[in-house]
Order: C-alpha cells, then sequence, then structure tokens
C-alpha cells in the first residue's frame, strides 16, 4: 500500500508542472476552441430563438450574404476599418517623429496623446456624442462664435454617422500607434542615420530613405493590432451611433449581436461570428506564426 | 544675412512650427475630456445657453450628485453607485485570479519546458484574439446551465477565462529572461517546484506583476461586451449601466449628469493611468509588439 503511495507520490512530483498548467489549459481548450467548433456547428442548424442541431448545411452563409444588413455591415467595416487603419498609422508615425526630434516636455505631451487608450470606448462614444451634438454641441459653438452657417450634422446624416466613429476610434487610438512608433525609433541604428547625414542627405531624406522603411515591423504590428480591433469593435458604435441612424453604421459585431440575441436568427448570428473570426484568423495566425519562430532563432 | 544665420533662422523657423504642432494636437486629445468634464459641472439651464467650451458661470456638482445616487437607469432612480460597486466586485477578484494563473502559467512555460508547450502557448496565445462574438452563444447557455446567468460570479467566470492568455503572455515573456541557471541550481539543492515559484521568480517579478494588475485592471473594467451580454439589470456593470443611462430616451435628457456619469465611469482607469502610466504603455506593447 505504502509503495503504491510513493509511486503516487512521485507521480505527482514528476508531472507537477504540467499539472498546474492543465487547468488553463483545458479552459481554453474548452472555452475557446470547443465555443469556435460548437458555434461553427450552430451555424450549420436552423436554430433560431433557442439552439437546436437540425442540420441545413450553408444555407445561413448564403442567407447571411443576401442580408442587406450585412452588406450594410460588411461596407460600412471597409470604411470604418481602411480610414481608421490608414489616419491611426499616419498620424501616429507623424506625431512620433516630431516627438523624436529632442522636444522639450515630450514627457508631459506622450502621456497626454495616450490617455484615451485608457478610457471604455463606452466613454468615449458618450464625450464624442456630446461633443458632436448638432443641436448644442460644435455646430452650436461655431455658431456662436460668429461661423453661422457653420453646419455638423454627421451624427444624424447616414451618410455620414460612420466617420463620426472614425473620429472617435482614431481619436482613441492614434496615442497608441504614436507609441508604437515612438519605440521602434528609439531603436534604430544610429550609425546609419549619422553616415547619411554625413554624405549630406537632408532630414525628410534621411526619413524617407533610411529611418521610415527600417520601421516596417512596427508597421505590420500596429496594422495587426488596428486591424484586429477594427474588426471587433462593438462598444464605440453602440454609444456613439447606436447602429444608427436607421442601419447607417451596422458593423459586423453590432449584426452578429443584434441577429443572435434580438432578432431570434441566432443561425445567421452564428454563420457571421464565424466569418468575423475567419476573418481575425487570417490575420493574426501568420503574424502569430512568424513572431513566434522569431524568437525561436533568438 | 549669411548662410549660417539664414540656416539658423530657417531651423528656428521648423522647431516653432513642430512645438505648434505637438500642442494642437495635444489640444486635440484634451478636448473631448475637458468638455466632458465642464459639461459634468454646469446646469442644464446653461446647458441649452451657453457655449459648450466656455467654463461653467456657476460650478455645480448636482449633476454628479444625481448621476451617483438618484439618476434614473431603466426602472429604477438609484443612480451609478450600484452599478459601479458591481464593477468593482468583477474586476477585483478576475484580475487577482486571471494574473496569479498567469504567472504560474509562465513560469512553467519557460522553466519547466515540455514536449508541445509550444503548441500549449500558441493555443493559448490565439485565444486572446478571437472575437468574442464566436463565444456569445455558447457563454451564454453554459452561464445558464450552471445558474450564473446574470450575476457578477458569472461575469468572473468569463473574465477569468478570457484573461489567462494575455496574462500567461505577459509572465511567460517575463519569465523567459530570466536566468535559468538560477533555476537549475535551486533544483539541485532539492529546492520543490513551487519553492522555486515562490522564492526565486515571484520575488523579482514586481514590474510584471504591475503590468498585468494594470492590463487587466482596464481591459476588465472597460469591457462592455460581456457585460451587456451575461449581466443585464441589477448587476451590469459600469459600463453597461453607462450606456443605458445614456442611450434612454425618456424624459428630459440631462447631458451633465450623462457626463458626470461617463467621468465616474472614467475615473478609476484615468487614475490607474495617471498614477502608473509607464506600466500601462510597457502592457499595451507587450500586449501587441510581441505578440
Amino acid at each position: 500500500m505504502t509503495h503504491t503511495t510513493d509511486d503516487w507520490r512521485g507521480w505527482v512530483r514528476h508531472h507537477l508542472p504540467k499539472l498546474v498548467l492543465s487547468p488553463s489549459f483545458a479552459v481554453t481548450l474548452f472555452f475557446v476552441y470547443g465555443f469556435i467548433l460548437y458555434t461553427g456547428l450552430l451555424s450549420l442548424t436552423s436554430s433560431r430563438m433557442m439552439p437546436n442541431f437540425n442540420l441545413i448545411g450553408f444555407e445561413n452563409y448564403s442567407k447571411l450574404w443576401q442580408t442587406l444588413n450585412w452588406q450594410v455591415a460588411l461596407n460600412n467595416l471597409a470604411i470604418f476599418g481602411t480610414l481608421y487603419i490608414v489616419i491611426c498609422g499616419l498620424l501616429g508615425m507623424f506625431l512620433a517623429i516630431l516627438l523624436d526630434q529632442k522636444i522639450r516636455g515630450e514627457g508631459f505631451l506622450r502621456p497626454i496623446y495616450l490617455y484615451p487608450m485608457a478610457l471604455s470606448f463606452i466613454v468615449t462614444g458618450t464625450a464624442w456624442k456630446w461633443f458632436l451634438n448638432p443641436g448644442l454641441g460644435l455646430e452650436k459653438t461655431m455658431h456662436e462664435w460668429g461661423w453661422t452657417s457653420f453646419k455638423f450634422d454627421w451624427l444624424i446624416n447616414s451618410d455620414m454617422a460612420i466617420y463620426t466613429v472614425v473620429i472617435a476610434a482614431v481619436w482613441q487610438s492614434s496615442g497608441f500607434v504614436m507609441a508604437m512608433f515612438l519605440a521602434g525609433l528609439r531603436g534604430i541604428d544610429s550609425e546609419q542615420v549619422k553616415a547619411a547625414q554625413l554624405d549630406g542627405a537632408s532630414a525628410v531624406q534621411t526619413y524617407w530613405r533610411i529611418i521610415i522603411p527600417q520601421l516596417r515591423p512596427v508597421f505590420l504590428s500596429a496594422f495587426v493590432v488596428l486591424a484586429h480591433m477594427a474588426i471587433k469593435s462593438y462598444d464605440l458604435v453602440v454609444a456613439l451611433t447606436g447602429g444608427g441612424p436607421g442601419n447607417a453604421t451596422e458593423v459586423p459585431a453590432t449584426f452578429m449581436y443584434s441577429y443572435t440575441f434580438t432578432r431570434n436568427q441566432m443561425g445567421v448570428g452564428a454563420a457571421s461570428a464565424m466569418i468575423m473570426l475567419m476573418t481575425i484568423a487570417a490575420i493574426i495566425v501568420p503574424y502569430l506564426y512568424a513572431e513566434t519562430r522569431e524568437q525561436r532563432h533568438d | 544675412m549669411t548662410n549660417q544665420e539664414v540656416k539658423a533662422s530657417s531651423s528656428r523657423f521648423w522647431r516653432v512650427l513642430i512645438y505648434t504642432t505637438l500642442i494642437v494636437f495635444a489640444a486635440f486629445y484634451l478636448l473631448p475630456l475637458f468638455v466632458m468634464l465642464i459639461t459634468s459641472f454646469k446646469d442644464l439651464e446653461e446647458l441649452r445657453q451657453g457655449n459648450m467650451l466656455s467654463l461653467p458661470q456657476n460650478w455645480t456638482i448636482a449633476a454628479w450628485i444625481k448621476a451617483w445616487g438618484s439618476a434614473c437607469i431603466g426602472l429604477t432612480c438609484e443612480g451609478i453607485n450600484g452599478y459601479f460597486w458591481n464593477s468593482i466586485k468583477m474586476v477585483v477578484p478576475s484580475v487577482l485570479i486571471s494574473t496569479l494563473l498567469g504567472a504560474i502559467n509562465g513560469y512553467v512555460l519557460t522553466k519547466w519546458r515540455f514536449k508541445g508547450d509550444r503548441w500549449v502557448f500558441a493555443l493559448m496565445l490565439f485565444g486572446c484574439f478571437i472575437p468574442f462574438q464566436i463565444v456569445l452563444i455558447p457563454m451564454s447557455q453554459i452561464l445558464g446551465n450552471l445558474g450564473l446567468a446574470g450575476t457578477t460570479t458569472g461575469l468572473v467566470l468569463v473574465h477569468v477565462t478570457y484573461g489567462i492568455g494575455f496574462a500567461t503572455l505577459f509572465f511567460r515573456n517575463y519569465y523567459a529572461a530570466f536566468p535559468t541557471e538560477l533555476v537549475k541550481a535551486a533544483m539541485i539543492d532539492g529546492a520543490s517546484f513551487l519553492g522555486i515559484f515562490w522564492r526565486i521568480l515571484l520575488p523579482s517579478s514586481g514590474p510584471i506583476i504591475v503590468v498585468t494588475v494594470i492590463w487587466q485592471f482596464t481591459n476588465i473594467w472597460n469591457d462592455f461586451l460581456f457585460g451587456a451580454s451575461f449581466a443585464a439589470g441589477e448587476s451590469a456593470p459600469m459600463t453597461v449601466a453607462l450606456n443605458n443611462l445614456v442611450s434612454s430616451s425618456t424624459g428630459v435628457k440631462e447631458y451633465n449628469v450623462d457626463m458626470a456619469a461617463a467621468m465616474i465611469a472614467a475615473l478609476p482607469t484615468l487614475l490607474v493611468y495617471i498614477v502608473a502610466g509607464r506600466y500601462f504603455v510597457r502592457g499595451l506593447m507587450a500586449g501587441s509588439v510581441k505578440g
């Protein structure tokens, strides 16, 4: 009897690290991968208000692509995602380059650019909703300052509402992109820069030919982070426009939520979630693969 | 002017331009917070009459008091204070548990390597980036089956589950740089698995603990999707209550109360940012640049 207890103890001691890790891993397998499989399965069923397992093939997917709301959502994601990524990237790089010019007060300015990242998107949405309020916000302020013809009704204008989401999202994230670029700039080999300057290259030429090309990894990271945030964006749209006016600012995340939980089209909602997952996986998986491979070479 | 002087004055021109641009952008980032803050200290009359950007003529904290104690959210008019405590009750255990698990996972994945550990880590890592829409349906069913639907305990479970990945990532990358020789030496001296963790790694983990705690705190406090999906009504967290308050369309719209509530929702994370901004930024970078 004692013999087997000893064996058991030895086994536990030997496998303790794996035993300690296994609950987390099991949770991940079940709550991430199991749930993905389950949602994938539901997307192939005729589930409406409650899940059922009546398989109907890819019908939900074809229904999804014929749904006008989904087309609007994808179109909005394309507009929002492109502008968000491009503007955040350019603005972030621009501010980082300016801050890298041995600026007095950098330690004061940097946190100001970055603090919106600490806020909830719901707070950001609330603040911008008030700021851009056509009746009482920016428009009224401009009128009082004498610019009486100034008109800014994007929040309630179906054609323009998606751009207010871009403005608020850029406000929130561009400081973070700035911080990524600033870290990249600080890590650049100064020898090459000095050599270029000795050759008589102007500041603009030095940046264009030497420094910016070296920032390629930062561009890649920024792209991956921003693209993944754009596809997931839900809170900001809910707080700022609520998906409206009408369905003018519908995005995939709001589509998924309303079709699954309020419109009783769970199968279609699950299909839309699968499309979101696959889009993000297409961006994230190659990136993570490359990043973890790099570590192996170190 | 000599050539030198031209150069000097042109460089001064550029310096002025750079500083001006930087200050204009600082104003852009500060403006919404500034407007939110001064709006919360005005009364309704002044909101209608006055300029959004001008300071309050009669400073009043009435909007803050109302937002905290008597604003109507849903059917009850007891302010946001209950939801604020909901968020605290949700955040504290979620942060502690996920950080602890992340630390021990990071320790195993770097100092007790085993066959296939990379796969384990890769699978956990990908879990950080999934769009959470993919788990909403099964999670609401599971929480329902466990009797945890609409409870803070349920939300803690959800946040711990999806917070482990990032916590593990942070600690793994940190412990990877920790000298393995020290661990090996301790093993030869007969130190146990937990003894090594407790006496050798943990004492030097201060910075990464701060980074992880701040990251988890900010993410979980600011979460809206899980809160809105799994804890509607009385047990809703702060962000959900704020959204309900702001988007309710009954009665007179009290923007000053909305802004005060938004400020209250923002204060905990802003405070953390002001006190420990450096660590906050490190977390952001670790969570993105080194995926």
